[in-house]
């Protein structure tokens, strides 16, 4: 029998498969098509402020292995979150959640934690510093560490829960981002966001998104979440939950051996609705297959040895 | 909805650029006309959503127009082939909200749902009469399903080698209740405009998921954002913001 069970911040998760931000919603509509308790735990819409709209259309665009998107945070705003979305979820999901936070100054960011922190359902604040498809904030936090550094610091002071920072590939060094964060407190980060791109429609001759550019994600990316995974995991003493293009229970055990202590699953969701029901469902065989009997054992294992 | 694996029939074209896919498989979970599927194909990483043109328990016929890569790519594919696809998506025509006369209005590629529309209408007792708009006349295609239903069909093209000559629009009759559209977004303004009838539109958007997990198709209506894949692809006139 083995053990897939991993612990996160101090919270235990029956296995290490989390849905990503943006494509789990908030989380009931899954809930339709299989129990989503089965999950290690799910990340939650990026969540804002006020209510966003998100970008003009079209937002979504095809890629070799994979997509684009640049739907620019569409939520409801914190408090229709915590008010409508949250009781909603707590009917069909029973762990902790991740609540994924996105703002424009570091006043938001606190403001939108805090409230989030004092959400008996929310097990982890997941600090989005890392969009790449809104302008003036987000991504502007993780492409800089004495800002990562101080995004970080300010949430850290005003919440109690366990702090974990979502990092951009959009940067020279991830690992000095990484290292900045862990300095200002940040008790896990997560990585990789989705890696900046275009497509140009070859009849309109013009960029496809109506964005320009979008936020690339799916398996073409997988490569660069490994290095990048492993980069962090060489920097920084912090557990780190890996994610970028991951679509099976081998990429899961990929990662972790990289560095990750969890692992989420983005793009794959959108292809096929049950790709992390069959991730959890494939986790203990893939495990057998590989001689891994519990899988706490192997994170970061590819660096020793 | 659910997760379907079909097998194709048959991929026959019917115009330039349109073709007729027939699947055979589990369709029990599309209930109304104007639901779509996403479909897999090989090689391209996202579902394409295609609008049914009709079904059966065990079958569904779609149009579509190869228009990109991956539709391109699916033009290609044999019968005999598997096909997995999430079927029954997004909110369809309500036939019980469609008055007596209601006509149906297809513009090109959204000429397709309007046919099980058509259909539908007619074995709830109703009496739909159809536009169908094209470009020319080597474009149209399905006009003679639509009369072997024995409705009234009315036929347009913008450069009258067919039909009326213009728009959709040009061609209303005097007497309806209720129109249901699909067609491009300047014809559908068009038709709100022209007419103060009950109207349904059925949406076109690029979608990620097609399911509404990803956002990826919203569209703001008077009503708040909508995603296009989950509240629509069929909307009330009224919602929409032009």
């Amino acid at each position: 029998m083995v053990r897939a069970a991993v612990s996160l911040c101090g919270i235990e998760l029956d296995n290490p498969v989390i849905p990503a931000s943006g494509t789990f919603g908030y989380g009931y509509t899954f809930a339709e098509l299989y129990d989503i308790d089965c999950l290690g735990t799910f990340s939650f819409k990026g969540t804002t402020r006020e209510q966003r709209l998100g970008n003009a259309q079209p937002r979504i665009a095809e890629a070799p292995g994979g997509m684009l998107n640049a739907v620019g945070l569409q939520n409801p705003g914190v408090d229709a979150v915590i008010a409508e979305e949250l009781p909603r979820l707590k009917q069909v999901f029973h762990k902790p959640v991740m609540a994924n936070v996105s703002g424009f100054s570091i006043e938001e960011y606190v403001e939108v934690c805090r409230k989030l922190d004092a959400c008996e359902q929310v097990g982890w604040l997941e600090v989005n510093i890392s969009c790449p498809n809104v302008h003036g904030g987000g991504l502007a936090f993780g492409t800089d560490p004495k800002a990562a550094a101080s995004v970080t610091r300010a949430v850290k002071a005003a919440v109690k829960k366990p702090v974990i920072v979502k990092l951009s590939p959009n940067v020279t060094s991830i690992a000095d981002i990484a290292r900045a964060c862990e300095d200002a407190g940040a008790d896990a980060v997560s990585l990789i966001n989705t890696v900046l791109g275009m497509r140009i429609d070859l009849r309109a001759k013009r960029p496809l998104l109506a964005n320009k550019t979008g936020g690339m994600s799916g398996p073409a990316i997988f490569p660069l979440a490994v290095r990048m995974v492993w980069q962090v995991y060489e920097a920084v003493r912090i557990p780190i939950i890996g994610m970028g293009g991951v679509t099976r229970a081998e990429d899961v055990l990929e990662l972790m051996l990289a560095g990750a202590t969890a692992v989420e699953v983005g793009a794959a969701n959108l292809v096929n609705p049950y790709a992390c029901r069959d991730i959890v469902l494939d986790l203990p065989q893939a495990m057998q297959n590989y001689n891994i009997q519990n899988l706490k054992d192997i994170i970061g294992g590819a660096h020793h040895g | 909805m659910n997760e379907v694996r079909f097998t194709l029939t048959e991929n026959a074209r019917l115009a330039p650029n349109v073709y007729r896919l027939r699947l055979a498989g589990d369709a029990s979970a599309i209930t109304a006309p104007g639901q779509f599927l996403e479909i897999t194909i090989p090689g391209f990483f996202l579902r394409r959503p295609l609008s049914v043109c009709d079904w059966e328990d065990r079958s569904v016929t779609i149009l579509y127009r190869a228009v990109g890569d991956g539709t391109r790519a699916l033009a290609e594919m044999k019968p005999g082939k598997t096909i997995d696809a999430l079927c029954g998506l997004g909110n369809g025509f309500d036939v019980t909200a469609c008055r007596e006369k209601t006509l149906v209005i297809g513009g090109g590629i959204g000429v397709p749902p309007m046919y099980s529309l058509a259909k539908r209408l007619l074995a709830a007792g109703k009496t739909p009469a159809a536009i169908l708009g094209f470009n020319t006349a080597s474009e149209i295609f399905y006009k003679e399903e639509f009369e072997a239903l024995g409705i009234e069909t009315i036929l347009a093209t913008a450069d009258g080698s067919a039909g009326i000559k213009g728009f959709v629009t040009d061609a209303l009759p005097e007497a309806f209740d209720t129109f249901c559209a699909c067609g491009p977004l300047p014809m559908l303004r068009a038709l709100c405009s022209r007419t103060e009838k009950p109207g349904f539109l059925s949406l076109e958007a690029r979608m990620g998921c097609g399911f509404g997990a990803c956002m990826g198709c919203t569209i703001e209506t008077a009503h708040g954002p909508k995603r296009v894949c989950k509240e629509g692809p069929v909307f009330r006139k009224e919602e929409l913001i032009w």
